[in-house]
């Protein structure tokens, strides 16, 4: 077991919950009920991915030497458990990580806006994630094998969903074609780094138990172009992309959904819930 | 096309949900729902009247389309998907002396 | 047949207790009676998502996180239903929305509390749903045949929101003091207003009598009341909790607890609209569903794009 993969799963993960963290957002805001229980069903195959994955990540946390395990977190409230000799668990790891020691990237985080920029963010990552695990069932990590084929048939609706949401916006009426164009383009600059390997990719890719992220950016480019065709949306211009995010370094939305998620779990230590 | 219709014109048609739980049974009318079109409203079923659940056969008809005789018909029986287990009362931990709950 | 027959013949479903199904002849005041107890049940339940929504993403631990989430979507589920059953009865969901927006239609006047600690998603399970479903269990046998089928879904998904309730007030009764605290607050916060959801005292409720005869309710409001509390105060007991009730003790001779003097003078304002949370809680159902009309324009737009590119095809 090494930090890297520690760090690999974390990434999954993160991106998993802050994702699903958007999404709930809407819960009691949708735009029609249907779509309502549709969103937080979508939510709700997110935060369950997210446990799992957080599961496996403090598992896998516990059984790191002592010494290591001092150096991968810096937040005081995990350093006080780890201190104490306890292990840690999935609550501990999504609650009490500092934002630079969250992986997960910058696309996820954005804010939902309105149902166009919902729909985008869904539809970049839903598209990544159903070529991520659909790779991730191949390795060689038999644990997250098992959660990349499980979560792959949820993934699966999930592209269904935004893609057709993004079609229907994009070829439904002048306002929301409008609006969908403007939600695709300004989130186009947080897509370059889905497919970018950080070093950990590099590491685990070597490995044999991670994906390579090189050879999914042209499916993910192709599956992309051709919903907003159908869609009847203009291409995003290439530009500038943002990144850092698998790197530990976040826009500020990250710091507002921690302050809130978190908050329990930091005000009131070391209590069953 | 009655006056609700004109006043509210992106009011999406009901559809009636008619769902096959089991392989070798009947589908079963369980309830309605509004969508755009009929992929939606298949889809919406799944999210609202089977939470997800797999291996279920689903139809749904415009209900503007649907004809009626007897009306008479039973009580429609629900199962909740079988992997959110949260969602069934014997998941929470409670003490034997509680009742009525 | 004649009229007069008509009216017989759907007497006679009621003495049978023979559902009245869409089709069938009844009452005009039925029917309206209907549509208004069915919407302000169906806006309960879509209010009520807002102030357990609020903990959705302040959830102190992902179990509790996703436990919440499918409820709070339950109730949205809950809406659903009965706002279908209420289309049965010749009315569309756009305008019963139009009803709440307006203020013209009501909703339980306990969803304009406000949650101000995790505790409350405790108590609101355990009380809310606790008296809602004393309500809607005997509503699964209604007179009206998709008013009862829709009852029956709903109570089946009710009896898990109630036990994550009592689970979250247990687990807090059993934690440490500023738990304790928080759980003990919520209770005195919810308590009356829990016990004002089953309505206005028997000798103050217009309906009561016409609907009991359409069984359209089944037993009064007092009666639920008092089966409600009898049962609550006991499972307090359990959770280490005072009912904030000094007049509350067990009367032998009846074999019910006694209860204080309940403040009807709040109910009503807050059912008038002065409580904490009214505009607030309308506002956002408002800001929801009008912020949501383009969405649902461009849908009805692209499917109709869509069929008329398949007619064209197709000719
Ligand atoms: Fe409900
Ligand atoms: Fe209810
Ligand atoms: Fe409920």
């Amino acid at each position: 077991m090494s930090v890297q993969k520690l760090k690999y799963i974390l990434q999954i993960a993160d991106n998993a919950l802050i994702m699903g963290h958007r999404l709930s957002e809407w819960c009691g805001h949708g735009p029609i009920l249907e779509q309502d229980i549709a969103l937080t069903n979508i939510a709700l195959d997110h935060l369950g991915q997210a446990r799992s994955l957080y599961q496996y990540a403090a598992e896998q946390f516990n059984e790191l030497p002592r010494a290591e395990q001092e150096k991968v977190f810096t937040s005081p409230a995990l350093q006080a458990i780890i201190a104490g000799g306890q292990p840690i668990d999935e609550d501990d790891m999504a609650y009490l990580r500092d934002g630079w020691d969250f992986y997960n990237v910058l696309l996820v985080e954005q804010a939902n806006k309105d149902w166009a920029y919902t729909a985008a963010r869904s539809l970049y990552y839903d598209t990544f994630n159903y070529h991520f695990y659909t790779g991730l069932q191949n390795s060689n990590d038999e644990t997250l094998a098992a959660i990349a084929e499980k979560s792959l048939k949820e993934v699966t609706y999930h592209m269904r969903w935004s893609s057709e949401w993004v079609i229907r916006l994009g070829d439904g009426t002048a306002e929301s074609h409008k609006r969908m164009q403007e939600a695709a383009s300004y989130l186009w600059q947080y897509t370059g780094e889905l497919c970018t390997m950080v070093e950990t990719d590099k590491a685990m890719y070597k490995a044999g138990t991670g994906v390579n992220l090189d050879e999914l950016k042209t499916k993910w480019a192709t599956a992309i172009g051709k919903v907003l065709d159908e869609a009847t949306l203009a291409q995003p211009e290439e530009g500038w992309m943002q990144q850092g995010g698998k790197e530990g370094r976040h826009t500020e939305h990250l710091g507002y959904i921690l302050a809130e998620m978190q908050y329990m779990q930091r005000t009131y230590p070391n209590m069953e819930w | 096309m009655s006056q609700q219709e004109t006043e509210h014109k992106s009011e999406w048609p009901l559809w009636e949900v008619f769902i096959r739980s089991k392989a070798g049974l009947d589908h079963k009318h369980v309830g309605s729902l509004h969508a755009a079109d009929a992929q939606m409203a298949i889809e919406n079923a799944r999210d609202v009247y089977t939470r997800r659940m797999e291996g279920v056969s689903i139809w749904v008809v415009e209900s503007k389309y649907l004809h009626t005789s007897d009306p008479d018909e039973s009580a429609s029986m629900y199962e909740p998907a079988n992997d959110k287990i949260y969602r069934h009362p014997t998941f929470y931990n409670l003490p034997d002396e509680l009742k009525h709950m | 047949m004649t009229v007069h027959s008509f009216e017989e013949n759907f007497e006679e479903k009621l003495e049978k207790d023979i559902a009245i199904e869409p089709r069938d002849w009844m009452p005009d005041t039925y029917r309206k009676t209907l549509i208004r107890q069915i919407s302000q049940h169906a806006h309960s339940e879509i209010v009520g998502m807002l102030p357990e929504g609020n903990w959705i993403t302040r959830a102190p631990s992902l179990r509790r996180k996703a436990v919440l989430l499918a409820k709070v979507q339950d109730e949205a589920g809950h809406g659903l239903y009965l706002y279908s059953a209420a289309e049965t009865l010749g009315i569309s969901r756009d305008e019963l929305y139009d009803q709440l927006h307006s203020g013209k239609a009501k909703y339980s006047s306990i969803f304009n509390y406000p949650t101000l600690t995790w505790a409350d998603m405790g108590a609101i399970g355990w009380l809310v749903d606790g008296a809602a479903i004393m309500n809607q269990v005997p509503l699964c046998r209604t007179s009206y045949g998709p008013y009862a089928r829709a009852m029956v879904r709903v109570c089946k998904e009710e009896s898990f929101h109630q036990r994550q309730g009592f689970e979250i007030m247990l687990t807090l009764s059993k934690g440490t003091a500023v738990q304790k605290k928080m759980a003990q607050d919520a209770l005195n916060r919810w308590w009356w207003p829990s016990i004002m959801m089953f309505g206005p005292p028997d000798d103050n409720s217009p309906h009561t009598e016409q609907s009991m005869h359409w069984k359209i309710k089944r037993f009064t409001n007092d009666e639920l009341r008092q089966k409600f509390i009898d049962v609550t105060v006991e499972q307090a007991k359990i959770l280490g909790l005072s009912v904030p009730d000094a007049d509350l003790k067990w009367n032998e001779a009846r074999g019910h607890y006694d209860y204080g003097k309940i403040d009807w003078d709040e109910f009503w304002n807050v059912v008038k609209g002065n409580g904490p949370c009214n505009k607030e809680r309308l506002e956002t159902r408002r800001k929801a569903w009008e912020g949501g009309e383009w969405v649902r324009e461009a849908a009805a737009a692209y499917s109709e794009k869509r069929k008329q590119r398949s007619r064209q095809e197709a000719a």
